[in-house]
């Protein structure tokens, strides 16, 4: 083959963890090149001044799972990360009540106990248990998950591992991680709360960019995935990276580019090189031919499998385990610059309200209803959204005084009933700015910008298959031993010298840098 | 009853938290918001305001002010020109240190000076030791203190007045704020980008107004004293009282400290070539030549896959989330054998920006050097347990901005 050049790795897609990847293996003294389709790296953690001055978190807005040994190992405090906390989060009701919560443990039970003293106190229960259960489960996000189909004596040993830690976790935490994989979000904060609002201000985190109902049993295992972060090693707290989460790739590219990597922009890969299935290399959508016997897709599992190689070169049950993967991504974004924060009626003029997550979605039937409006392929006419006003405690997102805005919408569905989502996106810009008008009065004249982001951008835009932000969906047939497929969970591919470190693999989506770092760590072992 | 500072009617309205502690005799907020950290940022992220009042604030002039401070203060003060100020201390015969702080001369022969105790008395006797024709006022009540800090307070101070702009690190000016006169320093205790003003009582909330004001856009934020604390722990700055104490009032020697014993031994680069005759200048100059100090003071960064150890190991989580302590931990050497104690630990913080448990020890000179690894005693579950902790060199956070040209900013 007549190559233009050739590198010891090759990683493809600069989403976070394709850059975590690239870090890992540059600073293992690896030539890495890491090939990016667009002109800006960062894949979903990106932020773009789409105003002059406003600065935009286009699609992923928060950060906590970012593992801390990611940001040990490559150092990335030096190159500028900065990671604010999250002050309060507000809860607002639609009939003027409201939940708002702090930092302080006494101060949130009197806010709750404003509704119900007993859910006041059953938040402590329920908020210790879930930190307990989180620290559990750490060393097994952290790790390269066990195979469960291979014979290899030492992976069965590992399986071994798993089902003696699981025997010998604590009976009220084992109890609580079942509970997780088997029951709803709504029907486990039912044997908690009796009050809506309380329960809704919990419940949103089940069904965060998944297709299902916060009354489906898979909203269980999503509100936990959402809760294994941790923020100054507080269990399930969250923050803003400084400038965004675009700030962030922005620190892990500086990262790499110190370690000696170089990111190739405008240079998507059509597809990988490959011969008796071993890797040799990538071609270019322009044709460009790059060489190397080490290939790392950090794209969706789809596009790592069935789009870069020909499926029909893998095996059976691999094709169809990707061609069935779930996908169907339920999430948009609509984002605004303001010319000041929203109002609420009651709290006028307090910015403060904004520091953190602001959950629009007050009861469970409210959930309910957003989710029927999914399944009949539309729009949901009152959606839940996740708002977010960053600049109100970094002053680098909006002009002095102005805002921006982050709204995360579901649900939008990527299979629409009716119509497309070219027709639908002024339809989805317009409900979510009529569903934020009905808790903050007055909130259109404060709109100087609006941008809108459908799932079919998500996917075209930035590659995510359906629009699925988490790379395939976070439940338990997808997650762990079976993130892509049973077997192929270790970051192998049955292309020798081909790997996989997307979200699309173990642990799964949001911004964790945990699959780059842990198949890094699997590639660089294999290579002795 | 505790006093309180000249912006008292303002920092009681922001006390959202109800907190306040003593200072020096006033009552100061530890904090205004029940978040901590999120003062802590403001003062990394955007910028913070501080209420430093309840300093002891004196006003040096008269002829021989100059021939004064060459003598009382151990700092060669003609480093300290006018438009100036100066982070100095001052000792007694034996070399042992009295106390820290900063003097500035904003116009020819009027000094300033802060200090955490009251030192008027004894600066007066040293004066009149030496015929020094010097007047030398307590003007404590008369000013308030803000310090500005942050990555935006030039920002935020440029709104009210262009004086500040063109200040270098450690520069003085007077200025007018709102038309009320003001003292502006590029100085503070953070580490950061920032300022600090001298502001006469009776225009403090005048000038603390016109601040918030020209802040609200920067996500401006008064912060307590322990948010402070934390950063100054990363900016390598000494607490007196929490890292060493007067010499005045110890009882033993082993109670007080040489500049040397607390790392200030740069205050005396240029001593080999001058004959400044100070107090403690032959103790000092003794010292540095025999190499006879006890031990000396240095920056501690925790390894933090050990400390994560030891606490998960025990089943709980590791405290990293604001924490702050002025409580004595022990350090001991890792030479094999158990429990071999070197030194201690006077401040310690888990830095959220650094992610790192990092503190200000002393240690002997053997150990001192950068990279020198020591073990530090934590308590896990109400037991002690050794963390691995290696010395660095403070300041651990030295952001750019600290000392970065603001004139060159605006034009580029």
């Amino acid at each position: 083959m007549s190559s233009d050049e050739r590198y010891d790795a090759i990683v493809v897609g600069a989403g976070h963890n394709g850059l975590v990847h690239a870090c890992y293996l540059a600073k293992a003294g690896l030539n890495t090149l890491l090939l990016e389709r667009r002109d800006l790296v960062g894949g979903a953690a990106i932020t773009e001044e789409v105003v002059p001055g406003f600065k935009f978190t286009t699609f992923s807005y928060a950060m906590s799972l970012v593992r801390p040994e990611i940001v040990h190992d490559l150092d990335l405090v030096r190159h500028g990360m900065m990671v604010l906390p999250m002050v309060k989060t507000f809860q607002p009701g639609l009939n003027g009540e409201y939940l708002l919560l702090g930092s302080d443990a006494d101060a949130n039970y009197h806010e709750i106990a404003r509704h119900s003293s007993a859910d006041a106190e059953a938040a402590r229960d329920l908020d210790h248990i879930i930190a307990r259960l989180v620290r559990a489960l750490k060393p097994w996000v952290d790790r390269i998950p066990p195979n469960s189909l291979s014979k290899d004596p030492a992976d069965i040993a590992e399986m071994a591992e798993l089902r003696g830690w699981f025997r010998e976790l604590d009976e009220d935490v084992r109890g609580m991680l079942e509970t997780f994989r088997t029951k709803s979000a709504a029907e486990i904060l039912d044997e908690y709360f009796e009050n809506e609002l309380v329960k809704s201000l919990y419940v949103s985190s089940g069904i965060i960019g998944s297709r299902c109902s916060v009354r489906d049993r898979e909203s269980g295992l999503v509100w936990l995935f959402h809760k294994l972060g941790e923020y100054d090693g507080e269990p399930a707290h969250w923050g803003f990276h400084k400038g965004g989460n675009g700030g962030f790739t922005q620190v892990l590219a500086r990262a790499f580019e110190a370690f000696g990597g170089k990111v190739r922009l405008n240079a998507g890969v059509s597809e990988l090189l490959y011969e008796d299935a071993r890797a040799h290399g990538v071609k270019l959508e322009d044709g460009t031919l790059l060489e190397s016997d080490l290939v790392v897709s950090a794209l969706d599992p789809r596009q790592t499998f069935l789009g870069l190689v020909d499926p029909g070169d893998l095996p059976d049950d691999l094709a169809g385990r990707i061609e069935d993967f779930k996908f169907q991504g339920t999430a948009a974004k609509v984002n605004f610059a303001l010319k000041d924060v929203p109002s609420f009626p009651g709290l006028e003029g307090r910015e403060d309200i904004f520091t953190g997550f602001t959950n629009l979605g007050p009861s469970i039937d409210y959930y309910m209803d957003a989710w029927a409006d999914c399944e009949a392929g539309r729009i949901s006419a009152r959606p839940f959204l996740d708002c977010c006003i960053q600049s109100t405690l970094d002053p680098d997102m909006a002009p002095p005084g102005k805002h921006v805005m982050s709204c995360f919408v579901m649900y939008a569905p990527y299979h629409l009933a009716e119509g497309d989502w070219d027709s639908e996106r002024d339809r989805l810009g317009d409900t979510v700015q009529e569903t934020i008008e009905e808790f903050f009065p007055g909130f259109g004249e404060l709109i100087l910008h609006r941008e809108i982001v459908t799932p079919l951008d998500i996917e075209n835009l930035i590659g995510l298959s359906e629009g699925n932000i988490f790379a395939g969906e976070l439940f338990e047939d997808q997650l762990f031993l079976n993130r892509p497929a049973p077997g192929w969970n270790q970051y192998r591919t049955p292309i020798e010298g081909y790997y996989q470190c997307g979200s699309g693999t173990h642990p799964g989506g949001c911004v964790t840098g945990a699959p780059g770092w842990l198949a890094a760590r699997q590639v660089l072992k294999d290579r002795g | 009853m505790p006093l309180t500072t000249p912006f008292h009617p303002r920092i009681q309205a922001l006390n959202e938290a109800g907190l306040w502690k003593h200072w020096a005799g006033y009552l100061i907020p530890p904090q205004y918001q029940y978040s901590l950290t999120a003062e802590y940022y403001a003062i990394r992220n955007s910028v913070s305001l501080l209420d430093t009042s309840p300093l002891f604030k004196y006003r040096i002039s008269g002829p021989d002010a100059e021939r004064f401070l060459r003598r009382v203060l151990a700092r060669d003060i003609a480093g300290c020109p006018p438009g100036r100020a100066q982070y100095t201390c001052w000792c007694d015969e034996e070399g042992f240190v009295l106390q820290d702080g900063v003097v500035l001369q904003v116009r020819e022969g009027v000094y300033w000076l802060t200090a955490a105790e009251p030192t008027l008395r004894y600066f007066r006797v040293v004066a009149r030791q030496i015929g020094a024709e010097v007047e030398i006022e307590d003007v404590s009540k008369s000013y308030g203190i803000l310090a500005l800090q942050g990555p935006r307070a030039h920002e935020v101070i440029r709104q009210l007045t262009d004086a500040a702009t063109c200040l270098r690190y450690f520069g003085a000016t007077d200025a007018e704020i709102e038309g009320h006169p003001v003292i502006i320093t590029r100085t503070g205790y953070t580490g950061d980008l920032g300022y600090e003003l001298w502001i006469e009582s009776g225009d403090a909330c005048s000038v603390w107004d016109a601040l918030m004001e020209a802040g609200s856009g920067h996500n401006i934020t008064p912060i307590g004293t322990t948010a402070l604390k934390m950063a100054r722990v990363e900016a390598g700055l000494l607490l007196m009282g929490t890292d060493f104490h007067s010499a005045r009032f110890a009882w033993v020697d082993a109670q007080r400290e040489t500049p040397s014993e607390l790392g200030w031994s740069w205050m005396f680069k240029g001593i080999s070539q001058d004959d400044r005759p100070f107090i403690g200048r032959s103790a000092i100059e003794l010292e540095m030549q025999e190499r006879a100090s006890r031990w000396t003071t240095v920056g501690l960064a925790v390894d933090w896959h050990d400390y994560e150890r030891v606490y998960t190991e025990a089943g709980v989580v590791p405290p990293r989330h604001e924490i702050y302590s002025e409580s004595t931990m022990s350090v001991y050497r890792r030479s094999g054998v158990d429990w071999d104690y070197a030194g201690y630990v006077s401040s310690f913080t888990s830095s959220s920006l650094l992610r790192t448990p990092l503190a200000i020890a002393k240690l002997p000179l053997d150990l001192a050097g950068p990279g020198s690894e020591v073990d530090l005693e934590v308590n896990v579950i109400r037991r002690p347990q050794n963390v691995l902790a290696q010395v660095k060199q403070m300041p651990f956070f030295n952001p750019a901005r600290k000392s970065a040209d603001m004139g060159e900013e605006k034009s580029a």
